[in-house]
């Protein structure tokens, strides 16, 4: 497409500002974790350059010397269960609604979207009492019993999308073939949403980690905790920051996620635009 | 004959195992298969605590004593209203939310309308672009914090650089700002930082309405000669309306149920000037113990906002069938 060049200007004027903004704070995270702190805390000079040699010894220190390992581990095995739960029960219910159930599956999307508006800021205080009766407070896995809630009706709204965008025609052709209606899920239309089911094991491992209230309110042992809940109580020390390691475990985290997120971008927006 | 057919074929002689597999198999047995498990995931652990947090917020259960036994009547939300902590919470969800409305909306039109088109680099800036909302909230919080330092602040130092802040400059003589320790100002930062976390997430929704214009419609716009503008706000807008409503729905309950942005950034401060509803419902029902008194604070707004979010849903649902 043909753009003039104030147009042009305008777009990547748009793009570099877009960009500034995303990245900004995440740049001075970024400088922090390789500044020593002679370097780190003097006034007056240039934050965004290094005035001493860079070190990787905060990022060692992050590792070696902290529960962040620890942590880090937590969250996977929580974020691992999660996806699998979420998925399990997700993929079929979104295939029941978008294939099975007619009329009344088509305004389902609005039924999903009122478990949304009690959120965990509205079920934690009982939701603390469930986990105790249940006998897992203080353990990883009242977050794997209690993150699917979040994960699942997000999850299934966004698979009725990709369920949607696959062509009706291709089953009902699978059913005149003498296929049964399990079949030819199975073999014929979940194939297709294989990538939609990508973007939403990353959209359910992020929101997993993501959650801090249920985190910090089931969770009081440092053995316990995941990277959420953890780091901001355990790195931070009353008074006392280690910015440079608060910053690597910020962005330890966060880079693998968004190259993940990029990666499925483009299925996140077809989802959606099926969805609603 | 395909092999599925020839394996339907057998089963139809077969035993009672095929004759239930071809039972369980019909669309409407199969319907409740395969939705029953999620629903009731939901029901178990969503619908049930909803109930037992409007029960917990009529009892006087605390800590110590969680039973439900002693009911009080809406004596709890009577008693919480009147606190000023309660009051300036409330307050502060609500401008803190609007705000972060009011922008994302511009800003996520903005962001739409540049990534309709291809260009170099676009998989690089969507990576770059989606960086906040990859990161988990608390830990986004903790580089805000970092970033809005009040000494080491490297939004400050480009300031004193441009030369609006420091001696001498139209933002007064000290060299920082103190972003987080002042209320107007904290809620501002609150509502910055909480924009560039949901702004990701906003666009690819937004987007997605943008993507489901029919081309013809632009170009027809722009045979006829309108302008840049025009076109956004005569066709852009108004077909994007139906995805803008889910876009403000998810961005403001979010933003209105999280606590730990908040927390981190001034822990409500100073005073509670800038506290909000679900911090405060933590503080009261989990800190201080008094479950009954947090449970009212946390569904305090919830029939607020179904009203608002059914009403939006029915008008996005209409805008979208016109």
């Amino acid at each position: 497409m043909f753009l003039s060049l104030a147009r042009k200007t305008g777009f990547y004027g748009g793009i570099g500002f877009l960009t500034l903004f995303a990245i900004l704070p995440v740049l001075w995270a970024f400088l922090t974790i390789f500044k020593t702190s002679g370097d780190l805390y003097s006034i007056g000079i240039s934050p965004f350059f290094f005035d001493e040699p860079p070190t990787l010894s905060n990022l060692v220190f992050l590792f070696t010397r902290t529960n962040f390992p620890t942590f880090l581990w937590n969250s996977a095995i929580v974020g691992v269960c999660v996806v699998a739960i979420t998925l399990l029960l997700a993929v079929p219910a979104a295939f029941a609604l978008a294939r099975l159930t007619g009329r009344w599956g088509e305004h389902s999307g609005m039924a999903i979207f009122l478990v949304y508006l009690i959120p965990p800021s509205l079920l934690f205080i009982p939701m603390y009492q469930i986990v105790v009766w249940l006998g897992v407070a203080n353990s990883i896995w009242s977050l794997v019993i209690v993150l699917p809630t979040i994960t699942i009706p997000f999850c299934t709204w966004l698979l009725l999308g990709f369920f949607r965008s696959v062509p009706r025609t291709l089953d009902e052709a699978a059913l005149l073939d003498g296929c049964g209606q399990f079949t030819a899920f199975r073999k014929v239309v979940l194939p297709q949403v294989y990538p939609g089911i990508g973007a939403c094991a990353v959209f359910a491992f992020s929101l997993s980690l993501g959650n801090y209230i249920y985190a910090a309110t089931f969770i009081n042992a440092s053995a316990a905790r995941n990277i959420s809940a953890g780091v901001p109580t355990e790195l931070i020390r009353g008074d006392v920051f280690y910015w440079p390691e608060l910053m690597a475990a910020t962005l330890v985290v966060a880079i693998p996620l968004a190259i993940a997120y990029g990666l499925f971008f483009n299925y996140l927006v077809g989802g959606f635009k099926n969805a609603t | 004959m395909s092999k599925a057919a020839a394996t339907v074929a057998t089963a139809r002689d077969g035993g009672a195992l095929a004759r239930l597999a071809r039972w369980l198999d019909q669309p409407k047995v199969l319907a409740w298969l395969m939705l029953g498990p999620a629903v009731l995931y939901v029901v178990a652990f969503v619908g049930f605590p909803f109930v037992l947090a409007i029960a917990l917020s009529l009892s006087d259960a605390t800590i110590g004593d969680p039973s439900l036994d002693n009911f009080v009547g809406l004596s709890n939300y009577a008693t919480v209203i009147q606190t000023d902590a309660f009051q300036l919470a409330l307050r502060n969800s609500l401008i803190v939310t609007a705000g972060v409305i009011c922008l994302i909306l511009v800003l996520a039109t903005l962001a739409s309308e540049l990534l309709v088109y291809s260009f170099r680099g676009k998989r690089l800036f969507q990576t770059l672009f989606i960086l906040p909302w990859a990161m988990p909230v608390s830990l986004a919080a903790i580089v805000w914090l970092w970033f809005l330092d009040s000494t080491f602040s490297p939004v400050d130092w480009i300031l004193v650089e441009l030369g609006v802040l420091g001696p001498g400059s139209p933002l007064g003589p000290y060299s920082h700002m103190y972003y987080l320790g002042r209320e107007w100002l904290g809620l501002a930062s609150t509502i910055v930082a909480d924009v560039w976390r949901m702004l990701p997430l906003a666009t690819i929704i937004v987007l997605a309405g943008r993507l489901s214009i029919p081309e013809e419609r632009f170009e027809q716009a722009r045979i006829d000669g309108a302008g840049v503008f025009r076109i956004l706000f005569r066709i852009t807008i108004p077909a994007l309306k139906p995805m803008l409503i889910v876009a403000i729905l998810f961005t403001s309950l979010l933003v209105i149920g999280e606590m730990s942005m908040i927390e981190i950034l001034t822990r409500g401060g100073p005073g509670h000037s800038t506290q909000v509803l679900p911090y405060w419902a933590y503080l009261k029902g989990i800190a201080g113990g008094s479950l009954a008194q947090g449970a009212a604070i946390a569904l305090f707004l919830f029939p607020f906002l179904l009203v608002v979010s059914v009403l939006a849903l029915r008008a996005a649902y209409r805008a979208q069938e016109a």
